[in-house]
């Protein structure tokens, strides 16, 4: 890596952050309306996978979407604009916060019905298979996912087909507000993927460094043929469950303990310790990421609304129906 | 032209489409090395090798859900579900994940994905084998739903619906399989997604219906039709997008219509085009809009009498068409 490409970690896991804790004062403000679900604090997990991802491997993600989506590329102007409901966004206002998307960037979504979107992750591995490509598809999703039936399904399936998925748990302890060992048998979840003969590994999800390493071992060792594999990564978001939760399933004390592991911080410290960036270089890091953030507020917020003809267009692919 | 049962059709037009297309697979549950339940893929196995002929876990959420990512891909999958019956574990896959992905992604996701599935009573399949589900799927924008009632339809149908950029859920009358016969054409041609089609004419009563019924409605015309009462016989063909143009049309010639299906009464298909005609017709009407369905119990009952009890038949459509005639 060059230092370039280490500053570019740190000035995506800035503006995920930034961008997010704008989003929560626009949330406040009433400009953004639905639901919100904050990645704060997870910014190391998809910034790591995905910093190791090449243009051919996809990636699919449950409701927590946005810094997956900056991470793959999308705009933080396409982002907010979408968070806005804007014709602008990169759904255009049609998807809002959860179903943030860009093709072209090899995005394929943030999906809102948890683990549904595991056995359509599986189907575009099977594409690759099918079509001699050597490509990986990174499927994350969260803890409260891996016990629903499409998980298990999928899982099976893909050791079955030995499709090249990425299978990556964001364990943030919390399905909502129900703890993990309360809703899952097995609450160390990489357990499951035993269930189906398949390799596995955890990392630490708040070190964006470990994150990177153990992905890229498993993206290659699948991009080799070797079939599927399952990460679990230990994280912790911040915030609630999404805007508005009263977060009584957990002490500030809890919170607390967690926050002093930002991933923000830890990597903020690795890159001064290893002589990899001054102070200054990371604060005018800093300074950047937010001069992005607030320029794709005034871009959302200037962005026109979709036209009410929008509401009909792509029912189905042949508007003639 | 050779004849052909309903399954011969439904296979050859999978055959000719594989055969067309290399991007066309199928996928489901016993498809491959035994050639389906139904053995609706016969053979297709061996021509065309286990990549694209693919024997599928027991699993009919991941058997939609991979079809669904496949077609992102830019395959073209079709997916069988081995009873209609089983389709419900799908059902989110379907709902809210193909019909949707078009509109979320503003046309730059397309689901060009065929689901095939065996539908319907008379069989003696009982609760879980005999069940119709086409007005669940009819009612969700962004699905096609298409059900053939002859072999010839069958084949141009498929074919449309393999060809079709939307995904499509074509519901076969398992009864019919073997039943229906009919001369099918050696060559490639399509029936086009959309279009209903009047298999008879008449003059007194629009009767409207598709799949299997529409087997019973010919004979029930033909019945009545000794009788002077002369009807016109409308296989809708496509219940999604339905084709509103042939009913109205119909219904503004004959001034009475009848709406068969098995599925049960409530809520059922019939109530969208009994709607249909109330609200473009309503001034061409001599009679109330009938339909003859399915009771509403909670499914086909195994016993022979209760499952006859069950279904209409063309007894029960003649009498029901003498009725209406009369009014």
């Amino acid at each position: 890596m060059v230092k370039k490409e280490y500053l570019d970690l740190y000035y995506q896991m800035v503006v995920i952050r930034r961008l997010e804790e704008r989003a929560a004062e626009l949330y406040q403000q009433g400009k953004i309306g639905g639901f919100l679900h904050l990645y704060i604090g997870q910014e190391a997990v998809s910034t790591g996978i995905i910093s190791v991802r090449r243009p051919e491997d996809r990636v699919i993600t449950a409701y927590r979407d946005h810094g997956v989506a900056i991470n793959c590329g999308v705009s933080a102007k396409e982002v907010m604009a979408e968070l806005l409901g804007k014709a602008t966004g990169c759904s255009k206002g049609k998807g809002g916060s959860m179903h943030l998307a860009d093709v072209t960037k090899n995005f394929w979504g943030g999906h809102a019905i948890v683990g549904a979107h595991l056995p359509i992750a599986a189907g575009l591995a099977l594409g690759d298979v099918y079509q001699n490509q050597k490509a990986v598809t990174i499927c994350m999703f969260g803890d409260g996912a891996t016990n629903i039936g499409f998980f298990h399904e999928a899982l099976n399936l893909s050791k079955v087909w030995n499709l090249p998925v990425l299978w990556v748990c964001e364990n943030n302890k919390y399905g909502m507000g129900t703890a993990v060992e309360r809703a899952s048998a097995v609450p160390e979840i990489a357990l499951k993927a035993d269930a189906y003969g398949m390799k596995r590994d955890q990392v630490d999800g708040m070190d964006v460094m470990k994150v990177r390493q153990v992905a890229a071992r498993m993206i290659e060792e699948i991009r080799a043929g070797g079939g599927p594999q399952f990460l679990e990564v230990f994280t912790y978001r911040f915030r609630g469950h999404s805007m508005g939760d009263p977060e009584r399933y957990r002490t500030p004390d809890e919170v607390r303990k967690w926050q002093q592991d930002d991933p923000i911080g830890i990597y903020h410290n690795y890159l001064l310790e290893h002589n990899i960036a001054t102070e200054d270089e990371l604060q005018k890091t800093i300074r950047e990421a937010e001069e992005e953030v607030e320029e794709a507020v005034r871009f959302a917020e200037a962005s026109p609304e979709p036209a009410p003809e929008d509401l009909f267009k792509h029912v189905y692919v042949s508007e003639t129906c | 032209m050779a004849e052909m049962t309903l399954v011969e059709a439904i296979r050859r037009a999978m055959d000719e489409e594989m055969a067309r297309d290399e991007r066309v697979f199928i996928v489901g549950e016993d498809v491959g090395k035994r050639g389906g339940v139904f053995r609706a893929t016969l053979g297709l196995y061996e021509k065309y090798g286990p990549e694209r002929v693919v024997d599928s876990p027991l699993a009919e959420a991941s058997i939609v859900g991979v079809g669904i990512g496949a077609a992102l891909y830019g395959l073209r999958p079709i997916c069988e579900i081995q009873f209609a019956d089983f389709i419900f574990p799908a059902f989110n896959q379907i709902v809210s994940e193909a019909a949707r992905m078009c509109y979320r992604s503003n046309g730059e996701w397309t689901v060009p994905l065929v689901i095939r599935a065996p539908y319907g009573g008379g069989i003696g399949g009982g609760l879980y084998h005999s069940q119709s589900v086409e007005a669940f799927f009819a009612h969700v924008p962004g699905l096609k739903v298409v059900i053939p009632s002859n072999p010839y339809d069958a084949k141009g149908l498929l074919k449309a619906a393999v060809r079709d950029p939307d995904p499509v859920l074509f519901l076969e009358p398992k009864k019919g399989y073997r039943l229906l016969r009919g001369e099918v054409p050696e060559e490639d041609y399509v029936v086009p997604i959309g279009p209903a089609h009047i298999s008879r004419p008449g003059r007194d009563i629009s009767l409207f219906t598709y799949g299997m019924m529409h087997y019973y409605a010919l004979q029930a015309a033909e019945m009545v039709a000794a009788e002077g009462i002369e009807v016109e016989v409308v296989d809708l063909r496509t219940l999604a997008p339905v084709d509103r143009t042939t009913i109205l049309e119909s219904v503004r010639r004959t001034g009475k219509a009848l709406i068969v299906h098995e599925d049960n009464l409530t809520g059922g298909y019939g109530a969208e085009v009994a709607a249909t005609i109330a609200e473009g017709a309503f001034e061409f009407l001599d009679a109330p809009v009938r339909r003859l369905c399915g009771p509403d119990v909670p499914g086909v009952p195994f016993s022979h009498p209760l499952q006859d009890w069950f279904m209409p038949n063309a007894q029960k459509i003649a009498d029901a068409l003498r009725a209406l005639a009369a009014y």
